[in-house]
C-alpha cells in the first residue's frame, strides 16, 4: 500500500502550481493507467488523508482511468488487449510488448475557484 | 464577487520527484563505471540467498556491493556481509517499497567508482517497488517455484517493469510439482519477450547464467 506516499506527492504538486499562479483548488484531475501500480479506490481515501493541514484540504480527486493500449508488431496498429495480464493483439494474438498507454499516473488538470 | 470553477491544464507526472531522481542517479552510476542490479520479488521468494552466493561467485572477479531494503531489522544485511562484501542496510520503517531518495542517502560515503557492481535488493513486496525507478540498469523479479505459476498474473505489473525473470528454488520444483510450463506461458503473457532463467542459490544450478547476464553489465 503505497497510495498515501503517492497521495502525498500528488498535494505537493498540486500545491506547488497553485502557488505558482495564485489560486485555490478545488479539484486535482488524474489519468491513471492500470500499469501505474497504483489502485484507484485505496489512492482516493489516501487522497483524503494527505490533504489533511494543508491548501489541498477538502479539494477532491476525480481520478480518470485509462485503458492499456500496445502496438501490435504484425498488425502495426494500435489495439486493445483483452487484459493488462495478456499483451497480445485481440485481432491476431501476436505477443505485444509495446505498451503506448496503461502507465500513466499524471495530474492533467486542476479546478480552482476562480474570482470573477 | 461571484467564485465558479475553472479548470487549468496542468501536465505533471506524480513521480517526477522520483523520476528525475533516478535520472539523476542512473547518470552518476554510469560515469563512476557501476553496474546497478535491483531484485524484487515477495517475502520469502530468496532475494537474500540468491544474493549472498552471488556476492561470494562474483568476489574474486568483480567488485561487488549490496544495499538491502527491509522495514526492520539488520539481518539481511548481516547475511550479506558474510560474502565480505561491502554491505548496508536500509531500514525503511513503515514504508513498504525502496524510492530513489533512500538509494541516494544509503550510498552516502561509498565511492561508487570502488565497485564494478551494485546489488540492490528491494523490500519484500510485489506491488509497491513497481512504481519507483532507482536509477538501476537491470530490474529483476524473482519467483519462488513453491509460489505457484500464476504469480505473474496476480502481480502483472511488477513483471511488466522488469528486465529479466529469475525463477528461484530450481531444487524445490519436483518436490511442488512446479509447472514450468505454465510459468513461463504466465510470465510471457504479461511481459513478452522477458528473458528467464531457474536457479537454485542451493545446490548451485543455473548459476552460470545468471553470473553471465550480470558480468555483461559491466
Amino acid at each position: 500500500m503505497h497510495e498515501l506516499s503517492i497521495a502525498m506527492n500528488i498535494v505537493e504538486i498540486a500545491e506547488e502550481e497553485a502557488k505558482q499562479r495564485g489560486v485555490e483548488v478545488s479539484a486535482v484531475y488524474l489519468k491513471l493507467g492500470p500499469l501505474s501500480g497504483v489502485v484507484k479506490d485505496a489512492l482516493i481515501s489516501a487522497y483524503e488523508m494527505a490533504v489533511c493541514g494543508t491548501s489541498l484540504e477538502g479539494s477532491r480527486l476525480v481520478v480518470e482511468e485509462v485503458p492499456v493500449v500496445v502496438f501490435c508488431p504484425r498488425c502495426r496498429e494500435k489495439r486493445s488487449p483483452r487484459s493488462f495480464q495478456w499483451l497480445c493483439c485481440p485481432e491476431c494474438d501476436t505477443p505485444a510488448p509495446e505498451v503506448v498507454q496503461g502507465a500513466e499516473l499524471q495530474i492533467t488538470a486542476l479546478e480552482v475557484k476562480d474570482e470573477t | 464577487m461571484r467564485r465558479e470553477p475553472r479548470i487549468i491544464e496542468v501536465r505533471q507526472n506524480v513521480l517526477k520527484r522520483n523520476d528525475l531522481l533516478a535520472r539523476e542517479l542512473r547518470r552518476e552510476f554510469r560515469e563512476a563505471g557501476v553496474g546497478v542490479v535491483s531484485l524484487v520479488s515477495s517475502p520469502g521468494s530468496g532475494k537474500t540467498a540468491l544474493l549472498e552466493r552471488t556476492l561470494t561467485l562474483l568476489q574474486p572477479r568483480f567488485r561487488v556491493a549490496a544495499l538491502v531494503g527491509d522495514l526492520a531489522t539488520e539481518n539481511d544485511a548481516a547475511r550479506l556481509a558474510r560474502s565480505k562484501a561491502p554491505v548496508k542496510q536500509i531500514i525503511t520503517g513503515t514504508v513498504c517499497h525502496l524510492d530513489a531518495e533512500m538509494v541516494r542517502k544509503a550510498l552516502d560515503g561509498w565511492k561508487l567508482a570502488d565497485f564494478e557492481l551494485l546489488f540492490i535488493e528491494n523490500v519484500g513486496n510485489l506491488v509497491c517497488p513497481a512504481s519507483y525507478d532507482l536509477g538501476e540498469d537491470m530490474r529483476v523479479v524473482l519467483m519462488s517455484v513453491t509460489e505457484g505459476e500464476d504469480k505473474p498474473l496476480k502481480y502483472p505489473t511488477i513483471f511488466h517493469g522488469a528486465d529479466l525473470a529469475v525463477i528461484t528454488k530450481a531444487d524445490l520444483a519436483a518436490a511442488v510439482e512446479f509447472d514450468w510450463d505454465a510459468a513461463t506461458r504466465n510470465i510471457q503473457a504479461v511481459r513478452p519477450g522477458l528473458p528467464i532463467l531457474r536457479v537454485s542459490a542451493k545446490t548451485g544450478e543455473g548459476m552460470d547464467a545468471w553470473l553471465e547476464k550480470l558480468a555483461g553489465l559491466r
